[in-house]
């Protein structure tokens, strides 16, 4: 702590922070470019002057930057100082020269940092009068959008792309007042961090080009507090509506989930909201082949129960990637003897596995922000960067932090980034990362091994022997797995907090014993450290917590006869097990009822399709890889501009059914009601009800507002429909206003933000007065409850397990995640699709040998239609090829496959 | 069920192959620095003597065989004005243009380097034997006003010593 004189006022602030951020902590404002709360201080702008005074005496003292000045004990500083005012303006005015002033044609205009800093200044009139220079813009993919001429050179782009992200295809190029920011050349920017250049840069250069193609201003678009939907990282975020389609999404901060940044996949992955092929009133099929006949509410409730009457017992497949209320919602309504998650049997017991170790491997759960602190990492068996995007960001900054130490050692500090790097260099925190393929971190990392799951688990198990001899030794262990383990325990033993990452992605529950094994040691040689397991979906975790069948007990049951009817839960069944399997199992159903907001080879075939709400239009828990529960709440009611939607929270489809099945009317339910009866009848899901408030919060008296209070054209935007204005929508789930009336301001702390804005600060910047300090915690607590908790209780080793050896022989199948083309609903949205690499199949060359292919081939597998072209990899595990996710649903890691030319040749 | 997949778009320069040569020199370089980035303009320098210029193709090359990003080379490249992104005549004229060769007849030696040769800064003449282009301070003060061209460095030198000067660089 440091007491600094701001202005003669006195304030006891961070003294490990820059003035900058001390003042900004404290709710100052003082105008800045370069300066980025994750990224720290250059002094390239020279954007953020004040005035420093020696002492109590000094009267005249001397211009500094305020972001490179550190706030040292006693620091006496002026921002009002005039001069240092007129010095402020002038910056400006120059970083303006070559500005092309098109604030009304440019994208950026409401939510600019640019915009907000000029309006700050006072700088209001533009003196230069000669040539502006014009710049080429480069086409750089699907994502983003390039206009160079609205550049203020402050360089925060490269530094967040290739410092931050460890890119390499964006950069810098000219000097002095010549300068350009773009690739080396036309063409898709590289890294799947990407899109944050849209927040990243304050002004117009970098936009997001899937809201171009719809584009609406920020103050017209009604945002809620959402909750990425597209890996089990949780990423907070704000989705932003017009007209009952989704524009944008925008990072919402929160200081241990995503902080600053997400990742393209969950920035660009909102498609599905928008397509035009989603199911909006309930469908029904007399004959699985028949085209539907569209319904009224009413009367497909009524045939549906009645259908539903008929059958002697209905199976419930729930889903992953739902909300726990609807998943709750189906459980009570066919019992929980009936029902499945949804998720494969080998996934479910992984969940089941990462949960228990979660509790009992002796090590505690970071939250993701955490990671950054951690000083030497373990990554066995998981590809961060393509399962869990942001995640990547989080390993990457824990290498990256060594520089944070070294600075340490000589004085330098941690906001001071170009000094760091610079003595940074490439010493990195010991990052090993154990997978077959390469991934976007090895650039940091000290080794990559790669091995095939029985490989990795092996080397988990010999790390854990290193670390502690009372670990049982792994028999008939290489000696070069050996000397692996050696070096990987020496780093994890030789740190202060050692971090060991698993996942789901092997499903290999050998390679999570083994991750258990390493925590288990390393707790034992009393080791304070983290150990985190990646889950594939946004609702895994939650699942595993809640508990049911598997989907493969759920086909049996119905391929069987076992049941007649079937209730499926957005789900589409045909992307998680054999189409023929699938086929067989509904065939036998004489009922199948499926609520998703996606058309779905699920639906396609379908008695009834009932509309189902997405994140965007409708409220719900999920929970994330920490055990994090965390709710998304409704964007806009799709009724408002589609009035002839049926569209529905399958919680609430499901609850009415329920009532009628039992010939009662339905009570009233909403959200708070559904989420307590979910409480109830999960004890591990009790704490879902504290995760966010109900209904009746209210700030001030006041709802909180949806809309930003400057939102135009609401009395018009139905009057293709009707001339008079209809009344807003009403919502009686949650405290959020459909309406620009209500409590938008961050003076009293909340957790649920809908959008951040402030006086003066329209831009992503507003964030910084919603939270304690820079980079900290959101004023009201970050939002989210955790549900799963470690037990302080030591257990003893497992023998080393290897995952059982399938019948056959043959390569077997190791499913790659992607980032891109990887999970379903991202999968559905156009700029995503634009992003998926053509599929690849990889193996040993001798492997290829054997088989009779080569690079370049095309080859199908067992009966699956995706074509993949060969690929050798010189270092690839023997006896494995690897296969992307996504396109071979039913296929399990350690299958053994067949593989043969595509264009009729056997191989 | 889901949209038609796009082809990605990448427009990506032509494989270049740089010369054997100036590969092996690039990788000798590399030898002499802890960092592979810093060997960046020795890089392109060795390009450039080859060409005379640097070819935009030679820049993922040259980071290829560097093992960076392309994005750090093309920064690199195009930060000095003597690392030449277009190409330039067979000989390239220097004229100083800073403090002492200001005040020691540097506005008449350009103008008549102009007429001479027809072109101005940043040109190159019709039959690419020269390319004119300023430069500050050559180090050679006390011969002010200086030029140099090529790797030959000249002063003082007078409007009507341009002739024979010029003469020898065909
Ligand atoms: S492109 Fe944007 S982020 Fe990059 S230097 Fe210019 S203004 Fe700054
Ligand atoms: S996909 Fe995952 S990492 Fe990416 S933004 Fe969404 S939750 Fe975050
Ligand atoms: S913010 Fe301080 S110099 Fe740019
Ligand atoms: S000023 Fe021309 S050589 Fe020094």
């Amino acid at each position: 702590m440091a007491i600094i004189h701001v202005d003669g006022q006195e304030y006891e602030v961070n003294g490990a922070h820059n003035l900058l951020q001390a003042c900004l902590s404290l709710g100052l404002d003082i105008p800045y470019f370069c300066w980025h709360p994750a990224m720290g201080s250059v002094g390239a702008c020279r954007q953020c002057a004040v005035r420093q005074y020696r002492d109590a005496d000094d009267d005249k003292g001397m211009l500094v930057m305020s972001c490179m000045a550190p706030a040292t004990d006693q620091t006496r500083i002026s921002i009002s100082d005039e001069e240092a005012q007129r010095f402020r303006a002038s910056v400006v005015e120059w970083l303006m020269i070559n500005h092309p002033h098109d604030c009304p044609v440019c994208e950026e205009g409401g939510h600019c940092h640019l915009q907000d800093v000029t309006v700050m200044t006072g700088h209001d009139r533009r003196r230069y009068r000669y040539r502006k220079r014009t710049r080429r813009n480069q086409y750089l993919g699907p994502f983003l959008a390039h206009e160079m001429n609205r550049c203020i050179t402050c360089y925060r782009c490269v530094r967040f792309y290739n410092d931050y992200a460890g890119g390499t295809d964006l950069g810098v190029s000219g000097a002095r007042d010549n300068l350009y920011f773009g690739r080396y050349e036309d063409g898709i920017l590289e890294s799947p961090f990407a899109g944050n250049l849209s927040e990243v840069c304050p002004t117009g250069v970098f936009t997001d080009q899937s809201h171009s193609d719809h584009y609406t201003r920020k103050w017209d678009l009604q945002f809620a507090p959402g909750i990425c939907q597209h890996c089990s990282l949780g990423c907070n975020i704000s989705p932003g509506e017009r007209y009952g389609t989704i524009r944008r999404i925008e990072n919402r901060y929160h200081g241990e989930v995503n902080g600053h940044f997400l990742c393209d996949r969950g920035r660009f992955g909102y498609g599905h909201v928008n397509r035009d092929d989603r199911p909006l009133v309930p469908l029904w099929r007399d004959q699985p082949d028949q085209p539907p006949i569209s319904l009224d509410v009413n009367d497909a409730l009524n045939r549906l129960t009645n259908a539903l009457r008929h059958t002697r017992r209905i199976i419930g497949i729930g889903s992953p990637r739902a909300s726990l209320e609807s998943n709750h919602q189906l459980q009570a309504l066919v019992g929980a003897e009936n029902f499945s998650t949804g998720i494969d049997a080998g996934e479910l017991s992984c969940l089941a596995l990462m949960e228990k170790l979660q509790q009992t491997g002796g090590l505690a759960t970071p939250t993701p922000r955490q990671i950054e602190q951690h000083d030497a990492i373990l990554v066995l068996g998981e590809d961060p960067v393509q399962s869990a995007g942001r995640l990547g960001l989080h390993l990457r900054q824990a290498a990256l932090a060594r520089r944070e130490i070294l600075g340490g050692t000589i004085g330098v500090a941690a906001w001071n980034a170009e000094a760091l790097k610079t003595l940074g260099q490439d010493k990195f925190h010991p990052l090993h990362i154990a997978w077959p393929a390469p991934t976007d971190l090895d650039d940091v990392a000290a080794g990559r091994y790669p091995l095939g799951p029985d490989g990795i688990a092996q080397l988990g198990f010999a790390v854990a022997h290193a670390i502690d001899p009372a670990a049982p030794a792994v028999p008939q262990l290489s000696s070069e797995l050996h000397e692996i383990a050696l070096r990987i325990a020496d780093d994890l033993m030789g740190a202060e907090r050692p971090l060991v990452i698993s996942g789901g992605s092997l499903a290999s529950r050998a390679v999570l014993q083994a991750a258990g094994s390493i925590a288990q040691a390393l707790s034992r040689r009393a080791k304070a450290g983290g150990l985190l397991f990646i889950r594939r979906e946004a609702n895994s975790t939650g699942l595993g917590l809640m508990g049911g069948h598997s989907l493969n007990w759920a086909l049996d049951e119905l391929a069987k006869g076992h049941a007649d009817g079937v209730i499926v839960l957005e789900n589409d069944l045909y992307q998680r097990a054999h189409a023929a399997r699938v086929d067989e199992a509904l065939a036998r159903a004489a009922v199948q009822v499926v609520l998703d907001h996606q058309s779905t080879d699920t639906t396609a075939k379908a008695t009834f399709v009932l509309p189902a709400a997405s994140f965007a239009e409708g409220s719900g828990t999920l929970v994330n890889l920490e055990g994090r529960a965390q709710r998304f709440f409704q964007v806009y009611d799709p009724t408002y501009m589609r009035p002839e939607a049926r569209i529905h929270e399958s919680w609430h489809w499901l609850h009415v059914i329920a009532a009628r099945l039992r010939d009662e009317p339905a009570t009233d339910i909403n959200l708070d009601t559904v989420t307590q009866a979910c409480a109830n009848a999960n004890p591990a899901l009790a704490g879902i009800v504290e995760v966010a408030p109900g209904a009746d919060y209210r700030i001030e008296g006041l709802r909180l507002a949806r809309e930003p209070h400057r939102y135009s054209g609401r009395t018009a935007m139905g009057a293709h429909m009707t001339v008079s204005e209809p009344r807003p929508a009403q919502d009686r789930n949650t405290p959020f206003a459909f309406s620009m009336e209500g409590y938008s301001s961050f003076h009293r702390p909340r957790q649920q933000v809908p959008f951040a804005w402030a006086p003066g600060w329209n831009s992503p910047q507003a964030w910084n007065k919603f939270t304690d300090e820079i980079n900290g915690h959101l004023k009201g607590g970050d939002p989210g409850v955790r549900l799963i908790y470690r037990t302080p209780k030591h257990r003893d080793y497992r023998e080393p397990v290897s995952d059982p050896i399938p019948n056959g022989d043959g390569l077997r199948a190791l499913i790659l995640p992607r980032l891109f083309g990887g999970e379903e609903l991202s999968a559905r949205a156009h700029p995503i699709q634009q992003r998926i690499t053509p599929p690849v199949l990889i193996l040993h060359h001798r492997d290829g040998e054997d088989l009779g292919v080569s690079p370049g081939d095309q080859v199908l597998v067992n009966d699956y239609p995706a074509s993949l072209t060969v690929q050798e990899q010189d270092d690839w595990p023997r006896g494995w090829t690897g296969l992307p996710a996504g396109l071979f649903p039913g296929l399990a890691v350690g299958d053994v496959i067949a593989v043969r030319l595509a264009q009729g040749g056997g191989a | 069920m889901t949209d038609s997949i796009d082809t990605t778009r990448i427009i990506s320069s032509d494989r270049f192959e740089l010369h054997p040569a100036d590969e092996t020199a690039i990788v000798r370089e590399l030898d002499h620095y802890e960092q592979p980035q810093a060997a960046t303009i020795e890089a392109l320098k060795i390009v450039q003597r080859r060409y005379g210029w640097i070819p935009d193709g030679t820049i993922p090359a040259i980071a290829r065989v560097l093992g960076i990003g392309p994005a750090a080379v093309e920064g690199v490249a195009t930060f000095y004005s003597l690392l030449f992104r277009q190409p330039v005549g067979r000989h390239v004229i220097l004229i100083c243009d800073s403090s002492s060769c200001f005040l020691t007849g540097f506005d008449e030696l350009k103008a008549a380097l102009v007429q001479q040769l027809g072109i101005d800064y940043g040109e190159t003449t019709q039959d690419r034997r020269f390319t004119l282009l300023p430069v500050c301070c050559l180090g050679a003060c006390d011969g002010a006003p200086a030029m140099m061209i090529d790797d030959d460095t000249y002063g003082p030198v007078r409007p009507e010593d341009l002739d024979t000067l010029l003469e020898g660089y065909p």
